[in-house]
C-alpha cells in the first residue's frame, strides 16, 4: 500500500537560509508520527510544505497520493490542518466556525448537522454552541480547531503544536482524540514541544536545523545506544560543573536535567573519577550512578551531535 | 466557482462586518458624516470670511453697505484698501478671501436711479466655500438694496425706476467656472462611495493575515475567485445601501435636481463600486496589515478623487500633463457621469465614453485583484 505521506529530498530555502534540508519521510496509513525538534528546527515549515502552503525549493512530496507542488488543491481536499497559531475566527461562534469550514469543505448537507454535533461533543462544548470563540479557554479552542479540521473526514491530518499552552489535563484529553482518529485509520503528523507527548506517538521524527536527525518508535530510539554510558550526577553549581566536564576527554557530552547533570562517558569506568575531578574545580558532587536513557537524553544527544547520518 | 463555498465565505464575511465596530462605522456612519461635512457643512466654517474693502467713494451710504457686510456675521473687513492693485496683492497673498469694490459714483447712482453696482471678487481656489460666500454676499446686498430702495421711494414718493437694486457683480478669480452646489454634490457622492468602498474592502483580507486565520483559510480547497467574490458580496450590499442613501440625501435634502434615469445611475454606480472595491481588495491582499492597507487605500482613492476627478477643480483648467494624469483616475469618469445624469439627464448612450472607461477599469482591476490572491504563504 502507498504511504499516506511521502517526502523525498524535500527542501525549503528562504533566501539563503535553509529551513528544511533534504528531508525523507514515509508515513503509513493510520500511523501517528510526532515531530520533535528545537525552536526554528523546521517543523512548521515541513508541515506547511506537506499541506501545499509553501512551494518546495527542491525534492518532492506526496500526500494522500497527490503531489503537493503540482496538485495542491487535490491535497487540500484530503487533509485537515491545524496551524501552530490558533486560527479559527474569534468573532464567530462555535457553530458558525464549524458551519463555515463545513461549507468550505463541502461536507454533504445531510451530514453537516450530525458532524457538527459530533465535533461539539468531541470538544466538550455542548451548551456553548453559540458562544463566540474568543471567549473560550485554550483547551476548548484547540479541540474545536481539531473538530473543524476533521469535519470533512480527511484521511491525513497535520497538527502543528496543537497542545502548546494547554494545561496537562486538556493535553491528555486531546491525545485521546488523536488516538481515536488514528484507530479509525486517519494518518496523523503532529509536532510538539512536550517530551511526554512523544511517548504517545507510533514513531518520532526528530528534526534539527532543517534535517531529519532520527526517526523511530520511542522504544527504538530509547534502546539505541548513545555511543557511551549515561550517568546521572548530583552536583552544585551546575553551570560550572557543565563547563568543567565538557573539557574532560572521557566525556562525550554533558547536559543539565532539572537539578542534576546527565553525563555521557566513553567508558563506564571513568565515572568513579568524576567527583574528585569536579572537586578540583571547587564543585561538590555526589556519586554518579548509571541510568537508562530517556527519550529526552536521546534527543539532547542527537541534537548536540554534528549531523552525520540519518538513522532509522 | 463553487456556490457552496462562495456562500460560506459571503456569510462569514457578513457576520464579521456586522460584529466589527470599525467596519460598521465606516459602512454606515462615514457616508452620513461625509455627506454632512462635504455637502452641507461647508457652511460651518464659512463664518467670518476675511474681506478687503476698496471703497472708492467713502460716503455715508458706501460705509453703510460695508457695515452691513460685517454686521451679517458672515464677513469681517480685514483691510481697507486704496487702489485696485492693492486688492490684487491682498488676494494673491491670501490675506483675504474676497474683496468688495464700491465705485466712486455709488451713492450718486443710487440717489438718481435707485440702483447701483458693486463688484465683489472672491478667491475661488476653494470653490465650494466660495460658492457659499458669494451666496451670502448676494444676501447681504439684496437686503441692503431693498432698504435703499425703500428709502429712495420714501424720499421721492414713487417707486424707483430701476426697481430698487444694488447689482452685485461677482467675479471669480482662479476658477472662472465656479461650481455651484448642484455641481459639487454629485462629486461628493463619488468621493463618499469611493472612500467607503475602498476602506471597507481594504480591511477584509488584511484582517485575516493579521489574525492568522489566513493560513487556515488557504489550507482548505477554497479558490482565489471564491474568496474574492464571497468577500465582496456583503460590501456590495453595503455599497448599494450607501448609494441609495447618498442619492436620497442629494435629491431630497440638498435639492439637487435629478433629471436622468435611475437605471443609468444604478449601472454606472455598480461599475464604479466594482472599481473601488477591487482597488481596496487588491491593496488588502498586498499589504497584509489592516492599518497599512486602510492608509494606502485612503491615499489611492481619496487623493486622486478629491484633486483630480474634477470634483473641485475643473479638469479643463489643469495643465496639460495633469489633465493626462486624470485619465487614470477612476473617479473622474464617475463624477462626469453623475453630473450629467443628475443635471443634464444624460442617458447611457450619451455617456458611452466614460461608461466604457469605467468598464475597462473595472475589468482590469478585478482581473488583477483575482490574480493577486495566492493560496500560498510564500
Ligand atoms: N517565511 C519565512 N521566511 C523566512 N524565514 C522563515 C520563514 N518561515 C520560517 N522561517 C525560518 O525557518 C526556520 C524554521 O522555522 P519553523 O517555523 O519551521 O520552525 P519550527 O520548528 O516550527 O519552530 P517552532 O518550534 O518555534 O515552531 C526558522 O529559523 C524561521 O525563522
Ligand atoms: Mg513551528
Amino acid at each position: 500500500m502507498n504511504p499516506a505521506v511521502r517526502a523525498e529530498g524535500l527542501s525549503k530555502r528562504f533566501g539563503r537560509f535553509v529551513a528544511v534540508d533534504r528531508l525523507d519521510l514515509s508515513i503509513s496509513k493510520g500511523e501517528i508520527v510526532g515531530f520533535i525538534g528545537p525552536n526554528g528546527a523546521g517543523k512548521s515549515t515541513t508541515i506547511r510544505l506537506l499541506c501545499g502552503l509553501l512551494k518546495p525549493t527542491a525534492g518532492r512530496a506526496c500526500v494522500a497520493g497527490f503531489d503537493v507542488a503540482r496538485e495542491p488543491d487535490a491535497v487540500r481536499e484530503h487533509i485537515g490542518y491545524m496551524s501552530q497559531k490558533f486560527s479559527l475566527y474569534p468573532d464567530l461562534t462555535v457553530r458558525e466556525n464549524l458551519r463555515f469550514f463545513g461549507g468550505l469543505y463541502r461536507v454533504p448537507r445531510r451530514d453537516i448537522e450530525v458532524r457538527m454535533a459530533q465535533a461539539i461533543a468531541m470538544a466538550g462544548l455542548q451548551g456553548r454552541e453559540d458562544a463566540l470563540v474568543q471567549t473560550l479557554a485554550g483547551g476548548w479552542k484547540q479541540r474545536l480547531a481539531l473538530g473543524c479540521a476533521i469535519l470533512h473526514r480527511p484521511p491525513v491530518l497535520f497538527l502543528d503544536e496543537p497542545t502548546s499552552g494547554v494545561e496537562p489535563e486538556a493535553r491528555r484529553h486531546f491525545w485521546d482524540l488523536i488516538h481515536q482518529l488514528a484507530s479509525e485509520g486517519v494518518t496523523i503528523l503532529v509536532s510538539t514541544h512536550y517530551m511526554d507527548e512523544a511517548e504517545y506517538c507510533n514513531r518520532i521524527a526528530l528534526i534539527d536545523a532543517g534535517r531529519l536527525v532520527a526517526i523511530g518508535s520511542p522504544g527504538e530510539l530509547r534502546r539505541r545506544e548513545l555511543g557511551g554510558a549515561l550517568f546521572e550526577l548530583e552536583c552544585s553549581p551546575l553551570g560550572a560543573a557543565l563547563v568543567a566536564l565538557r573539557q574532560v576527554p572521557e566525556v562525550i557530552d554533558a547536559a543539565i536535567f532539572g537539578d542534576r547533570l546527565h553525563v555521557l562517558l566513553r567508558q563506564p569506568a571513568a565515572a568513579e573519577g568524576l567527583p574528585a575531578l569536579l572537586a578540583r574545580h571547587g564543585i561538590v558532587a555526589g556519586p554518579p550512578h548509571g541510568i537508562t536513557p530517556s527519550l529526552e537524553d536521546v534527543f539532547v544527544q542527537l541534537v548536540s551531535r554534528p549531523h552525520a547520518a540519518v538513522r532509522a | 466557482m463553487n456556490l457552496r463555498r462562495l456562500f460560506a465565505i459571503a456569510f462569514k464575511e457578513t457576520l464579521q462586518v456586522w460584529r466589527d465596530p470599525r467596519s460598521l462605522s465606516i459602512a454606515l456612519l462615514m457616508p452620513l458624516m461625509q455627506m454632512v461635512l462635504l455637502g452641507y457643512g461647508v457652511s460651518l466654517d464659512i463664518r467670518r470670511v476675511p474681506l478687503c474693502i476698496y471703497d472708492q467713494e467713502r460716503s455715508q451710504t458706501s460705509r453703510e453697505l460695508v457695515e452691513r457686510f460685517v454686521a451679517s456675521g458672515w464677513f469681517i473687513a480685514v483691510h481697507h484698501l486704496a487702489d485696485a492693485r492693492a486688492v490684487r496683492d491682498a488676494m494673491d497673498r491670501g490675506t483675504c478671501a474676497g474683496a468688495v469694490t464700491i465705485p466712486v459714483d455709488f451713492s450718486r447712482e443710487l440717489a438718481s436711479t435707485g440702483a447701483a453696482g458693486v463688484q465683489t471678487v472672491f478667491d475661488a481656489t476653494d470653490a465650494n466655500t466660495t460658492a457659499i460666500a458669494i451666496g451670502y454676499a448676494q444676501g447681504v446686498i439684496a437686503l441692503a438694496a431693498a432698504d435703499f430702495a425703500a428709502r429712495w421711494a420714501a424720499a421721492h414718493g414713487t417707486r424707483p425706476p430701476a426697481a430698487g437694486r444694488v447689482d452685485l457683480q461677482p467675479r471669480v478669480w482662479f476658477n472662472e467656472t465656479l461650481d455651484s452646489r448642484n455641481f459639487i454634490i454629485p462629486g461628493v457622492v463619488a468621493v463618499i462611495l469611493g472612500l467607503v468602498g475602498a476602506q471597507l474592502t481594504s480591511l477584509t483580507v488584511a484582517r485575516e493575515w493579521e489574525r492568522g486565520t489566513m493560513e487556515q483559510l488557504i489550507s482548505t480547497p477554497v479558490t482565489a475567485l471564491e474568496v474574492m467574490t464571497g468577500k465582496l458580496i456583503p460590501y456590495f450590499a453595503i455599497g448599494a445601501f450607501n448609494s441609495a442613501f447618498c442619492l436620497c440625501v442629494s435629491v431630497f435634502w440638498f435639492q439637487v435636481p435629478f433629471r436622468g434615469g435611475l437605471g443609468t445611475l444604478v449601472l454606472t454606480t455598480f461599475l464604479f463600486t466594482l472599481v473601488v472595491m477591487g482597488i481596496g481588495y487588491l491593496v488588502s491582499v498586498r499589504i497584509r496589515s489592516q492599518l497599512g492597507a486602510s492608509q494606502v487605500a485612503l491615499i489611492l482613492t481619496m487623493l486622486p478623487t478629491s484633486l483630480l476627478s474634477g470634483y473641485t477643480f475643473p479638469i479643463d483648467q489643469m495643465p496639460a500633463p495633469i489633465q493626462a494624469v486624470t485619465l487614470l483616475v477612476h473617479a473622474r469618469y464617475y463624477v462626469t457621469i453623475l453630473r450629467a445624469v443628475f443635471l443634464k439627464g444624460s442617458t447611457v448612450l450619451d455617456l458611452a465614453v466614460p461608461i466604457l472607461a469605467l468598464v475597462l477599469y473595472a475589468a482590469a482591476i478585478v482581473w488583477i485583484a483575482a490574480r493577486a490572491f495566492r493560496k500560498r504563504l510564500d
